[in-house]
């Protein structure tokens, strides 16, 4: 090591690939004074093989001096127009009240989701041995935190103006329907880090994540929300890099050892699965929702997952992947999701934490020409006896609690696709006891990991038990209203229709609407 | 904006997020960093036990033997949330990379004398293995504590350490024209130089540590404490040559960043000393362990920079920490 010799430039000159590649890949070092398995102890835990983490191609090549400084640029723009709106009463220009209700399912299903992504990568940045893989993971793990906060920022203009959005962790946390998503995002954090890297990275970033992005910030556009459409298009470029990272990880780990696939393509019939379940909650927003649609669910799913999933896919296939299991049910389903989900929320409504309507006769016009093989035969008629009834002033509400998914936790509200009339209910025996399933994809992932799925967290049955009480406060004996102050939803303000709803007289004060006051809701 | 606002009729009916309003008052308007930093971890109702750690729930405050009644309690005196963070460290690049320039520019690493040079080979280039470590150590905390103040202030420590191990790699960059000998030949020190062993014997005992809020005060307050005065310090201010004055400017980046970190740090364990003796005993225990450890691991790099004071810098750092820890609240034994 002749000091000299170090400071003249030693003949080539690294290539930016290589320099990075010093910067960063070098880093790393196999420990000695204790074994690499204590250090990364993961990495066994579900029979992956990777012979050699330097074949880790490095999705982007960034810096972190350049990372503050393109992400500084993004956070000056992106609170210039959030302080623009919030001196502006920027709330006051959306296209109707109703619309913060989708803000609501977002920011109380998605925005915790994002928390957990946060913590996920950050586990992912310390577990994977690679300076390559750890470092795509901890810019992710950090960017997640600004989804987190910028979403926080964005609507924290909302919250001060309107209901529901007011405690979006204990919701998360509580709330049944909500179980939904948090359920999806803690069975992906507590699996082992590949699973954790394909059902977040892969099936939920690169194929499903169009399927969220895409309705809520074009819905935002149509619906003048400049705040939403703001932090989501800032956000859009942090989303591109992490889908690079989804990517290159399925064909890293593909292209290491080939037994990898086989556990690979069992992880993306889960992921999918999982994933599109969720997006129920998603199809209902864009289908009933938006005041001012933007496309169908059914459009959606045929352009973002039929099209560019299939596409993926076939680019895939040399890897020995194929379509995941059951994705021509979920075709299949397009045509019934939205409306049966949206009929679930109108009947269970009391214990939701925004609000309902029925569609207005514009809205069900649209809806048939989207839906002509299903609407006006199947849901038309049902709307239009909810409406008989709400005329009668007999608005129906579901009393019971419904059953739920062992694995989704969705309601067994969905219907067999060959029979609108029947729902489908699966069965399966485990240890002596009966689960219950919406599908035959949620059953086949529980039957992978029964022990798992036992334990999950049911909300209908907890609330059943009694175990729905607020901390600190005494059962009422009335455990709809108790489970209510549980899920910290305000009776009379958060939940059931919005005509009559606080959010409803508000908005009319503001915009100077009639000054006739619709009658209270049920 | 065709919307007639008259600002009378529409005032806020809630001026917080619950969660905020709880923690800091429903009466007022909450910052942007009260809004965005705390409560946020979920809390109940968890769903499955994670693979990883079947004994404890994702989110476990089992996962340190440090007690605490609110988690959420470990407030960041520099109040950072991603955009002011993300703000604060791009005006420190801008600043360094100006530095970094100007030194590329004019070729003034050509004028550092042969002994500078040997510092800079011999104690500078290796810390970038040691960051790296840093790196992890952090990161494993933002990932596996509990609450989430603590895991932004770690995430962000986290990418701090990344950033500061690159900027070393570009001073050896500098340093051997682009060509990547410096660094390979760092990383054989680090690797293989007796003077460097103990060191990364420590590093790597880190590494496999699983108590958090240990690893926090083993890296970011002991570790850190020592190796600043020690091996940092002598390039940033000037000392030696001529060219020493460059090597500051090329240093100043980790001199500030550890300014700026330390308020954070030591805002953590004051709080978690207050809390209660037994944290308080728990943090003196750890601190004099890791605290004997790290002196012993550093001994033969001290005596390696005896002409830069070495041994005396280490000396003086050791009591350095002394003070600190005792204004806040405990002590190394
Ligand atoms: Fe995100
Ligand atoms: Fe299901």
């Amino acid at each position: 090591m002749n000091t000299q010799d170090t400071r003249r430039p030693a003949g080539k000159k690294l290539s930016l690939k290589e320099k990075y590649a010093q910067m960063t890949r070098g880093l790393g070092w196999d420990t000695s004074y204790e074994p690499m398995d204590q250090v990364f102890d993961q990495l066994g835990l579900e029979g992956i093989k990777i012979h050699d983490w330097d074949k880790w191609e490095d999705p982007f090549r960034l810096t972190m001096d350049a990372y503050w400084k393109y992400q500084a640029e993004k956070e000056r723009k992106l609170y210039a127009v959030l302080d623009a709106f919030q001196q502006n009463n920027g709330h006051l220009n959306i296209s109707d009240a109703r619309y913060v209700n989708t803000l609501k399912l977002f920011f109380t299903g998605i925005t915790p989701a994002e928390y957990n992504a946060h913590r996920l990568f950050a586990m992912l940045g310390r577990q994977f041995p690679g300076p390559g893989a750890a470092i795509a993971c901890q810019m992710q793990a950090v960017d997640e935190l600004r989804h987190v906060q910028t979403q926080i920022h964005s609507i924290s203009q909302y919250n001060k103006y309107f209901n529901g959005l007011h405690d979006h962790t204990v919701m998360n946390d509580r709330l049944w329907y909500l179980s939904v998503p948090k359920s999806f995002f803690e069975d992906a954090i507590s699996s082992g880090p590949f699973e954790q890297i394909i059902a977040i990275s892969f099936a939920l970033e690169y194929l499903l994540t169009n399927l969220v992005f895409m309705p809520f910030m074009s819905g935002a556009a149509y619906n003048g929300d400049m705040a939403t459409v703001t932090f989501g298009f800032s956000s859009q470029s942090d989303e591109a890099r992490h889908m690079t990272l989804g990517l290159e990880c399925i064909k890293f780990v593909l292209e290491q050892d080939p037994g990898n696939a086989a556990i690979i393509q069992r992880y993306l019939d889960k992921w999918f699965w999982r994933g599109y379940k969720v997006l129920g909650l998603v199809s209902m927003m864009l289908d009933y929702m938006l005041p001012k649609k933007v496309m169908s669910w059914k459009e959606a799913w045929d352009i973002y997952f039929v099209q560019n999933g299939g596409s993926l896919f076939n680019d895939l296939s040399r890897y020995g992947l194929s379509m995941p299991k059951y994705w021509e049910q979920s075709v299949a389903e397009a045509e019934h999701l939205s409306h049966q989900t949206w009929n679930a929320f109108y009947n269970f409504s009391g214990a939701a934490a925004f609000h309902v309507w029925l569609p207005s006769d514009e809205d069900m016009a649209w809806l048939a020409e989207k839906y002509p093989n299903t609407f006006d035969q199947h849901y038309r008629p049902r709307i239009e006896h909810y409406r008989k009834l709400q005329a009668e002033g007999k608005r129906y509400y579901n009393p019971s609690l419904p059953m739920l998914c062992q694995t989704c936790q969705t309601p067994l509200i969905f219907t067999e696709m060959d029979d609108p009339t029947r729902t489908s209910h699966r069965q399966l025996e485990h240890d002596g006891d009966t689960y219950h399933f919406c599908s035959d994809g949620c059953r086949d992932i529980f039957a992978e990991q029964p022990d798992k799925y036992v334990s999950a967290w049911l909300p209908a049955h907890q609330i059943l038990q009694g175990n729905c009480v607020e901390p600190g406060t005494e059962a009422a004996g009335d455990p709809g209203a108790d489970a209510l102050r549980y899920f910290h939803v305000v009776a009379g303000q958060d939940n059931l229709d919005y005509e009559g709803s606080p959010d409803e007289a508000n908005w009319r004060r503001w915009k100077g609407l009639d000054k006739t006051t619709p009658a209270a809701a049920a | 904006m065709s919307v007639e606002i008259r600002v009378a009729s529409i005032d806020p009916i809630r001026q917080t997020f619950a969660r905020t309003a709880r923690r800091f008052g429903a009466d007022k308007p909450a910052s942007r960093y009260q809004e965005a930093s705390f409560d946020l971890q979920p809390r109940d109702n968890f769903h499955y036990r994670p693979v990883w750690d079947p004994q404890r729930d994702i989110y476990d405050r089992r996962r340190t033997a440090i007690e605490m009644r609110d988690w959420d309690d470990f407030r960041d005196p520099r109040q950072y949330y991603y955009a002011t963070y993300v703000l604060n460290r791009a005006r420190m690049q801008e600043a360094a990379e100006k530095s970094f320039e100007f030194v590329d520019k004019h070729g003034l690493m050509a004028t550092l004398s042969a002994a500078q040079v040997q510092d800079i080979e011999t104690l500078l280039l290796p810390l970038r293995h040691l960051e790296w470590a840093a790196n992890l150590n952090n990161c494993f905390i933002s990932a596996y504590c509990f609450g989430s103040p603590m895991a932004q202030g770690a995430i962000y420590t986290t990418t701090d350490r990344l950033g500061i191990a690159q900027y070393l790699s570009r001073i050896g960059l500098l340093l051997d024209g682009n060509s990547g000998q410096s660094l390979t030949d760092a990383k054989a020190r680090w690797l293989d130089d007796p003077a460097w062993q103990p060191l990364r014997r420590l590093t790597e005992r880190s590494l496999v540590q699983k108590d958090w809020f240990e690893l926090f005060v083993a890296q970011n307050l002991v570790l850190d404490s020592l190796i600043h005065p020690l091996l940092y310090a002598p390039f940033h201010s000037g000392v030696g040559d001529t060219g020493g004055a460059y090597l500051a400017m090329l240093t100043e980046f980790i001199k500030d960043w550890s300014a700026d970190n330390q308020k954070w740090v030591d805002a953590c364990l004051k709080i978690a000393t207050a809390e209660s003796p037994a944290n308080r005993a728990r943090l003196s225990a750890w601190t004099a362990e890791w605290k004997a450890l790290a002196l012993d691991a550093l001994a033969p790099l001290a005596q390696r920079a005896a002409h830069l004071d070495g041994p005396e810098r280490l000396a003086a750092a050791a009591r350095a920490l002394d003070q600190r820890i005792a204004k806040l609240g405990f002590e190394a034994a």
